[in-house]
C-alpha cells in the first residue's frame, strides 16, 4: 500500500450530509468493475446529468475542483452499506483523505484498510475547513499525518494504529498472520471453555 | 462489578490487546453471500493464502439471484458468473454454500438465525452492513468491508475498537397494527440516523420481550440505520425454544452446555450504558418514511414535515400535506428486515379476500428457500396470488434492486425493506419504509393509507 505522510493537495467542499455509499457508488458498479476504473462511476448519480453529460453544477466537475484529493465534508459522510468498493471509487478518483464532523462506521474502517485518511474534527472547525476550500481563491491544504496538523494550524487525532498503517504503508493481515501463535492459544482454551462453537 | 451484555461476550472473545482501546478479537462465526464474499475469496486467492478455519463460515446466494418465479440463477450472464465464481472459490475452500433450490438458501440474515448457525455469545460477521440483524439472538454481530472480510478468512480475527454502549428502552404496550418496525423506525426518527454512531446498542424493556424472536430479528436488523453498528437483545427462553433443534445448533450434552452459558450472558442488573434512550410504545401510530433517510419517519396518521426540501423535491410530495393519500405504484414486500414468516402472515391477513389495486404491481419476496415452503404450506401464497401480487423466489430482490429488480424512476414504491436513500431500489425511485401489513394495506388501497382502518 502507499505510504501516506503530507498531502498537498486542492480541497473540495462537500457540505452535504448523510451521503451514504449507494450515492457513492451505484451497487451495479460492485460487481466487477475493476478497482482502478471505478473512479468513472464515483458519485455518478450526481456527477452526470440523465444524458450522461457532466453536471456543471457538481463540485468536482468544476475546473478549480476538479482533481481534489481532499474532500471537506458535512455529517455523518459514508452512511449506509458496507461496500468497501465505495472507498476503491474514491480513491480511484484521486481522493486520498475525508474530513467530516462524522462517518459511517464500517466506511472509516474500510478507509483506513485502503491507505485513505479520514479525519474526524468537530462541526465548527469542518465549517472553517469548508469556508476555506469554498473561496474563490483557496489555496491547496497540506494535511501533515507526522504532525497531526491541516494547514499547520488545524490539529486533529488519528487512532494511533490506523496512524502508524498509514504512515508505513503496512497492511492489517500481514500484521495480524503474525500473531498466530496467540490466536492458536486462544482457540485451545476457548475449546474446552465452549466446544460446541467448533463442533 | 456488574458487565452489560455486550461487555461480556467482547470480554470472552478478546485475543489480544493492541493497545489503544483497539483489541483483536476471536470471529466465531461468518457469514458469506455471493456479491461481497466472492471478493474476499478472490483476493484470498491473488494473495496466495489459505483459509484458516473453513469450518467456521457458511455461505448463501441472495443479492444477486433472481426472484422471478422458478428462476434459478441470475437475471444476467454477469451474475452467472458471479454465482458459479461463489460457487467454484467455497468448494475449493471448503466452505459450506446453501445453494439456490436448496434448503437454507436465503438472505444470509434470514437463514444465519434460521440454521441456528447465528448463537447467543458470539461473535457474528459478514461483508454485509445488515450483520447487526443477528444481534438478535444474544450475539455480538456486525458488518464489515472486503478488507476486514479478507482479514477473518486469514485469521478468524477481527482488529476493533471497543465502542461506546447505549441502550434503548421500549416500553408500554404497543397498540393494533404497531409492529418491530414501528418501533425501531420511531426510535431513528426520535434520535436521527447518526444517533448511534461509535456504539453498540441493546434494545431492552417489556415491547421487546414481547416481541417474537422474528420482531427483534427486525428491531436489530435497523441498527445501523441509527448509525450503529452493533444492535443486540438478551436471550431468554424465546431465543432458547427457537434455536432447539436447529441445523447448526448445538445438540445433546452440548446443547445444555451451551444453555448454561447462555444464561449468564444477559446484562447485569447494576449495569451501565454510556448514553440511554427510551420509546413509549403506547404512544405509537403504524409508521411510514416520507424522505431519503430512514430518519424522514412519522406516523401514518400524519402530515409531511417541510424540513428537507431536497427531500420532498426527489420525493415528489409537498410539505404540510398528510402523508396518507399519496398514490403508490409498487409495493415490495420483503428483504432482511420483514420477509420472516410471521411478516408474510402479518400481510396476508390484511390481504385475504381482497384485491391489489389495479395501477399497484406488489411482490412478495420470501427471505429464504425454507419461509417460501412453509408460507406455501400454510396457503399464504394463495392469499397473495388471489390477490393479485407476485409471489416470488427467495432472494435480496428490490431491497437493493442489484439483481435488477428494480423500481421504475419517479415510481413510488411502499417497501418493508430498510433503506430509502436516493436511488437505493433504482434510479430515481422513491421508496417509503413500513411494516408488512402497511405495505399490505398500501397495495389493495393503491395509496398510502392507515391499516388501522382495515377490519380483519
Ligand atoms: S435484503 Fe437488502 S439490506 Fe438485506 S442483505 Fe439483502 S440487500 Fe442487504
Amino acid at each position: 500500500m502507499n505510504k501516506f505522510e503530507t498531502l498537498t493537495a486542492i480541497a473540495a467542499p462537500f457540505p452535504k450530509k448523510n451521503v451514504d455509499t449507494d450515492l457513492i457508488i451505484r451497487i451495479e458498479r460492485c460487481t466487477g468493475t475493476p478497482k482502478e476504473e471505478l473512479g468513472k462511476y464515483t458519485f455518478e448519480m450526481v456527477r452526470f446529468l440523465p444524458g450522461g453529460a457532466e453536471n456543471p453544477e457538481f463540485v468536482l466537475n468544476q475546473p478549480r475542483y476538479r482533481g481534489a484529493k481532499i474532500l471537506v465534508c458535512g455529517e455523518f459522510f459514508g452512511t449506509g452499506s458496507s461496500r468497501e468498493v465505495a472507498v476503491w471509487a474514491l480513491a480511484s478518483m484521486g481522493v486520498r483523505c475525508v474530513i467530516a464532523p462524522s462517518f459511517g462506521q464500517i466506511f472509516f474502517n474500510n478507509c483506513f484498510q485502503n491507505g485513505l485518511l479520514a479525519i474526524v474534527l468537530p462541526e465548527p472547525i469542518v465549517e472553517e475547513l469548508m469556508n476555506k476550500a469554498s473561496n474563490s481563491n483557496a489555496e491547496p491544504f497540506t494535511v501533515d499525518l507526522e504532525r497531526l496538523t491541516i494547514n499547520g494550524t488545524v490539529h486533529f487525532e488519528v487512532a494511533p494504529r490506523n496512524r502508524k498503517m498509514l504512515l508505513e504503508g503496512l497492511d492489517e493481515i500481514g500484521l495480524t498472520l503474525a500473531m498466530e501463535p496467540k490466536i492458536a492459544t486462544f482457540q485451545a482454551a476457548d475449546r474446552q471453555r465452549r466446544p460446541w462453537i467448533y463442533s | 462489578m456488574s458487565a452489560t451484555l455486550f461487555d461480556k461476550i467482547w470480554d470472552q472473545h478478546v485475543v489480544d490487546d493492541l493497545g489503544d482501546g483497539v483489541q483483536l478479537l476471536h470471529v466465531d462465526r461468518h457469514l458469506m453471500h455471493e456479491l461481497s464474499g466472492q471478493r474476499g475469496l478472490l483476493e484470498m486467492k491473488q494473495r496466495g493464502i489459505r483459509m484458516r478455519d473453513p469450518g467456521l463460515t457458511i455461505g448463501s446466494m441472495d443479492h444477486v439471484v433472481s426472484t422471478v418465479p422458478g428462476a434459478k440463477g441470475g437475471n444476467a450472464p454477469w451474475a452467472d458468473k458471479m454465482i458459479e465464481s461463489f460457487r467454484a472459490q467455497s468448494r475449493e475452500s471448503g466452505v459450506k454454500i446453501y445453494d439456490i433450490g436448496q434448503d437454507g438458501q436465503g438472505i444470509v440474515h434470514v437463514v444465519g438465525p434460521e440454521l441456528g448457525f447465528t448463537l447467543p455469545g458470539t461473535t457474528l460477521l459478514c461483508g454485509d452492513s445488515h450483520t447487526c440483524t443477528h444481534g438478535a439472538l444474544g450475539a455480538l454481530a456486525w458488518g464489515i468491508g472486503t478488507s476486514e472480510l479478507t482479514h477473518v478468512l486469514a485469521t478468524q480475527t477481527i482488529v476493533q475498537q471497543r465502542p461506546k454502549t447505549m441502550r434503548a428502552r421500549f416500553d408500554g404496550k404497543p397498540g393494533r397494527a404497531v409492529t418491530a418496525k414501528d418501533m425501531i423506525l420511531a426510535l431513528i426518527g426520535k434520535i436521527g440516523t447518526a444517533g448511534g454512531v461509535g456504539c453498540a446498542v441493546e434494545y431492552a424493556g417489556e415491547a421487546i420481550r414481547g416481541l417474537d424472536i422474528e420482531g427483534r430479528l427486525t428491531v436489530c436488523n435497523l441498527s445501523i440505520e441509527l448509525g450503529a453498528k452493533i444492535g443486540m437483545i438478551a436471550p431468554d427462553e424465546k431465543t432458547y425454544a427457537y434455536l432447539k433443534g436447529r441445523r447448526h445448533a448445538p445438540k445433546g450434552a452440548l446443547w445444555d452446555q451451551a444453555l448454561a452459558h447462555w444464561k449468564t450472558l444477559p446484562s447485569d442488573a447494576g449495569a451501565k450504558f454510556d448514553i440511554e434512550h427510551s420509546i413509549d410504545c403506547s404512544l405509537l401510530a403504524p409508521q411510514i418514511t416520507w424522505g431519503t433517510s430512514p430518519e424522514d419517519v412519522i406516523g401514518v396518521d400524519g402530515a409531511i414535515p417541510g424540513n428537507k426540501p431536497e427531500a420532498l423535491a426527489y420525493m415528489g410530495l409537498v410539505a404540510g400535506k398528510l402523508i396518507a393519500g399519496m398514490k403508490v405504484d409498487r409495493v415490495f414486500i420483503g428483504s432482511c428486515t420483514n420477509s420472516r414468516l410471521p411478516d408474510l402472515r402479518a400481510a396476508a391477513e390484511v390481504v385475504r379476500g381482497r384485491k391489489a389495486a389495479k395501477h399497484v404491481k406488489a411482490w412478495v419476496v420470501p427471505g429464504s428457500w425454507r419461509i417460501k415452503q412453509d408460507a406455501e404450506a400454510e396457503g399464504l401464497h394463495q392469499v397473495f396470488l388471489d390477490a393479485g401480487f407476485e409471489w416470488r423466489e427467495a432472494g435480496c430482490s428490490m431491497c437493493v434492486g442489484v439483481n435488477g429488480e428494480q423500481v421504475e424512476p419517479l415510481a413510488r414504491c411502499v417497501s418493508t425493506s430498510n433503506r430509502n436513500f436516493v436511488g437505493r431500489q433504482g434510479p430515481q425511485a422513491r421508496t417509503h419504509l413500513a411494516s408488512p401489513a402497511m405495505a399490505a394495506a398500501a397495495a389493495i388501497a393503491g395509496e398510502i393509507v392507515d391499516v388501522r382502518s382495515f377490519s380483519l
